[in-house]
């Protein structure tokens, strides 16, 4: 009994590496400090990318279209700080609660349909939004993005400063904050039906599983977290545009958490990093073939196998949790 | 002369399929702690009818009660946490499950636990138990580590009923339980299904007539989606019209 | 506003040509492939090269246009595509959109990034205005006109095939059930290549004949690719006059929209999309008894 118990529980103990990677993650703005600023990004795209695994890894739907809640989240923050109070924290929590209610809504458009029909209706959404944002710019300042949009100190304390080291902490705070919540999620019973969901959404309704309510669900949640990141960059960048409503940004984050895994939570932080950092390289060398190569890459990427391609990566002994698909 | 409850119980059901008529008027009751069995020709339409039970498919006209409550409009999953639990004639499985980690889940989700976030999946110590008997009794406890993708096909009929059992039904519908299990492990299966407590209700669908004597008090044939007869083993096994059906087929109807 | 009609219909039936292809091979194989723009890039191109460095004359150019993106679409069917047919839609998704990314990305570095410019024919040229002055005024530029008799003929064409000849019930019943359909003898992997070829090659033809409406740059195939995916998704996969539909819809719909409210823009567009896959998740159009 006591073995069987232990068999379930062991993934959600904290593994040996875990807090070695946090601690390495919080020391490098004070480390590097030169580099405070990508750091910063790397924990924003990373918790973007988080979201996503919620719904992709963790309930099989298949999105182009999260990037809707990263920037409604960007552009209530940005909003709130500048027409309300800057205070960060605060800010943070109301652009969470737009994107978590509009999560709600969205969430009634994925729940029939085939795998392509979600595609276009997640697309579909976050072009409308853009469109949105491009036309209101009497709100969100239109195609010239909403500017000057300053923020007062965190917790009342740490301003932020010029090179980014409170940026850093303050979006690596979050990011970590999230992360233990989403752990325990996904080791929960409720994460263990969302599996069951993804697996086998027929077999989930004959065991007494309302599909359709938990998949809103998650959407919702995974909606929120999208749009805590969003909020992130706008309160440390200053400002919000257009671009974080683009199809790119949405491609992108699927990129990186395919690149770093789905399905296993860390595969959203490993893919960001490893995306921005191979960004910098190649942009360097030939800036604008940056696509060509992401291209070459992702179609290699399919069809050799994530195994044999990324053999590295499978170091640090993630669970498989996703059968044939990378 | 006591009655015994019906626990399930079609009245006039029908599906029509554009076309195509599959399930034809048929009224079928299934009594508490039955042991009842569905049998019929290929396409006679048995498994549309369990899907109608389910609430898979909606019928076309006619109704359905479950323990007196009418749930010809109830939704799938309604109908299986007030206790109405069917298996499927192909595996219908989580494949990215170990099978811990499935019963574990059916289990929680059974005990009202599906919704608790911020527990670890292995932290109550009733459904770890309650694990440990359904894996214990399946015979799947040495394979309860391994990925459902990875096991055997006779471990794997074994979990589907492991898993339609972990939803402590009321009234349980098995699809051909073991149709396709290799000789040697239908004993367990069998074995398993005879052993099933009194006082759930049993329809089972089947074409071993072998194992359909052997478990059914009544039996149910169906035929072109129609019910054609119903009655005791003894008296099926008479029926002059079951055994031109099956005779017609190319089946004998035999039983010692 | 018989002119905006005009203009929409003929928008509607160039994304018809350039989408079917794309509809027939998601219905067909269950793929989704979100590089069908690419195709169409290419016709588009070889027909602007063929035009202004060896002096091809553009009506010559369709049919080259056609064969060109077909024989490029044969090949990569039978190699880059068909190890994809099982995988799940998210590798295919990825190993398309790689494809898309590869494609725009080479077409730059060798091209350019500059739109190309279309010299169309003397005769297709011009406008003829019908009842000027009226409520329906009628402008008609013969390219559109153009346009829309070389799709509607190329429509009836394929409806013929689909309908009559021995490869069209073939095809219709792999699409039904492809597992069947090989059960019965018919070889599905010729079917598959043959289709994905013809499919291929229509959107190159509609990428050289919509190369001077929609503009023709490296970034072609990105840019449409959620038109043609809205005319699949709405129109549904499981016949031609669906997706028919759907792309006329969508072309008097768009073209109406930016006239009308040209503040809104797509939006409308977007948002109908939404709005009929929330209605009907298998499209408008989808027939009763098909696979959706």
């Amino acid at each position: 009994m006591k073995a069987m118990q232990d068999s379930l529980l062991v993934p959600s103990r904290f593994k040996a590496w875990e807090p070695l990677l946090w601690l390495v993650a919080f020391a490098a703005p004070w480390v590097v400090p030169g580099h405070a600023l990508i750091v910063n990004e790397i924990a924003i795209v990373a918790l973007f990318a988080l979201s996503l695994d919620l719904i992709l890894g963790y309930a099989g739907v298949v999105s182009l279209g999260h990037a809707a809640f990263f920037g409604f989240g960007a552009y209530t923050a940005a909003l709130f700080a500048k027409l309300v109070m800057p205070d960060p924290l605060t800010g943070l929590l109301v652009g969470m609660a737009g994107a978590t209610v509009l999560g709600a809504v969205c969430s009634l458009t994925i729940l029939r349909g085939s795998d392509l029909t979600r595609l276009m209706v997640t697309l579909g959404m976050a072009l409308i939004l853009l469109e949105l944002a491009n036309k209101l710019d009497w709100l969100t300042g239109g195609s010239d993005g909403l500017q000057g949009v300053v923020m007062g100190p965190v917790l009342g304390r740490f301003e932020f400063d010029l090179m980014g080291q409170t940026a850093a902490w303050y979006s690596l705070s979050v990011l970590l904050g999230l992360f233990v919540l989403a752990r325990r999620w996904v080791h929960s019973p409720l994460g263990a039906t969302l599996k069951a969901l993804r697996d086998n959404p027929l077999r989930a309704m004959a065991i007494g599983i309302n599909v359709q309510l938990r998949l809103a669900v998650v959407y919702t949640v995974a909606a929120g977290v999208a749009g805590t990141a969003g909020a992130l960059l706008a309160q440390t960048s200053g400002f919000a545009s257009l671009d974080v409503f683009a199809l790119d940004r949405s491609a992108d984050v699927m990129l990186m958490l395919v690149i770093g895994g789905v399905g296993w939570l860390y595969g959203g932080v490993l893919g960001a990093v490893v995306f921005k950092l191979l960004h910098d390289v190649i942009s360097g060398i030939t800036p604008q073939y940056w696509t060509f190569w992401i291209g070459l890459f992702l179609v290699v990427l399919v069809l050799v196998g994530r195994d044999r391609l990324l053999k590295p990566w499978s170091w640090f002994g993630k669970p498989k949790a996703q059968g044939e698909s990378v | 002369m006591s009655t015994v409850p019906i626990v399930l119980k079609t009245e006039g059901l029908v599906k029509k399929f554009g076309g195509i008529t599959a399930t034809q008027d048929v009224n079928l009751s299934i009594a508490q702690g039955a042991r009842h069995a569905l049998i019929g020709p290929n396409g006679a339409g048995k498994t549309t009818l369990v899907n109608l039970m389910t609430g898979v498919l909606e019928p076309t006209e006619g109704r359905i009660t479950l323990e007196g409550v009418d749930i010809t409009r109830m939704a799938p999953e309604q109908r299986v946490q007030r206790g109405l639990v069917r298996t499927f004639q192909i595996n219908q499985l989580f494949a990215s499950m170990t099978p811990l980690e499935t019963l574990a889940m059916v289990v929680s989700q059974q005990q009202g636990l599906g919704g608790r976030w911020w527990q670890p999946l292995g932290a109550n110590r009733k459904v770890v138990e309650r694990c440990e008997q359904l894996l214990s009794l399946f015979r799947l406890t040495e394979v309860m580590n391994q990925r459902t993708e990875v096991l055997a096909y006779g471990k794997r009929r074994l979990l589907e009923m492991a898993i339609a059992l972990a939803c402590e039904p009321r009234v349980l519908l098995l699809d051909e339980p073991v149709a396709g299990v290799p000789a040697g492990e239908r004993e367990e299966l069998l074995h398993t299904v005879a052993a099933l407590p009194a006082d759930v209700s049993v329809m089972l669908i089947e074409h071993d007539m072998d194992l359909v004597f052997d478990f059914a008090t009544r039996i149910t044939v169906l035929v072109n989606g129609a019910v054609l007869t119903e009655g005791t083993p003894q008296e099926i096994a008479k029926d002059p019209q079951v055994k031109s059906v099956y005779l017609g087929h190319g089946e004998e109807l035999t039983h010692g | 506003m018989l002119t905006l009609l005009f203009d929409g219909i003929a928008y509607g039936m160039l994304l018809f040509i350039l989408a079917v292809g794309l509809s027939v091979t998601m219905g067909l194989m269950n793929f989704i492939n979100l590089a069908h723009g690419a195709f169409a890039m290419v016709g588009g191109y070889l027909t602007v090269v063929l035009m202004q460095r060896y002096g091809v004359p553009f009506l010559l150019c369709l049919p080259i246009a056609f064969v060109g993106a077909g024989l490029l679409g044969a090949v990569l069917e039978r190699t880059l595509y068909r190890p994809m047919y099982k995988k799940p839609h998210l590798d295919q998704v990825l190993f398309s959109i790689g494809l898309a990314f590869m494609t725009v990305a080479a077409t730059d570095y060798f091209m350019g990034s500059q739109q190309q410019i279309m010299q169309l024919p003397e005769g297709l040229r011009g406008r003829t205005e019908l009842w000027t002055g009226g409520p329906f005024e009628l402008g008609m530029g013969h390219y559109r006109l153009f346009i829309i008799a070389v799709c509607a003929a190329l429509t009836l064409g394929l409806q013929y095939i689909l309908a009559k000849t021995r490869f069209g019930s073939r095809l219709r019943a792999s699409v039904d059930d492809s597992r069947v359909a090989a059960g019965l003898g018919i070889n599905v992997n010729v079917v598959f290549a043959a289709t994905f070829a013809v499919g291929s090659g229509l959107a190159g033809l509609g990428g050289a004949l919509g190369a001077e409406v929609l503009g023709l740059d490296p970034t072609f195939p990105l840019k449409f690719m959620v038109y043609f995916l809205i005319v699949v998704a709405v129109g549904g996969t499981s016949s031609i006059t669906g997706p028919l539909l759907a792309a006329l819809l969508l072309g008097v719909a768009d073209v109406a929209g930016k006239y009308y409210v040209p503040k809104l823009g797509a939006f409308i567009v977007y948002s109908l999309m939404l709005v009929i896959l929330m209605w009907r998740p298998q499209g408008l159009f989808v027939r009763k008894g098909g696979k959706s």
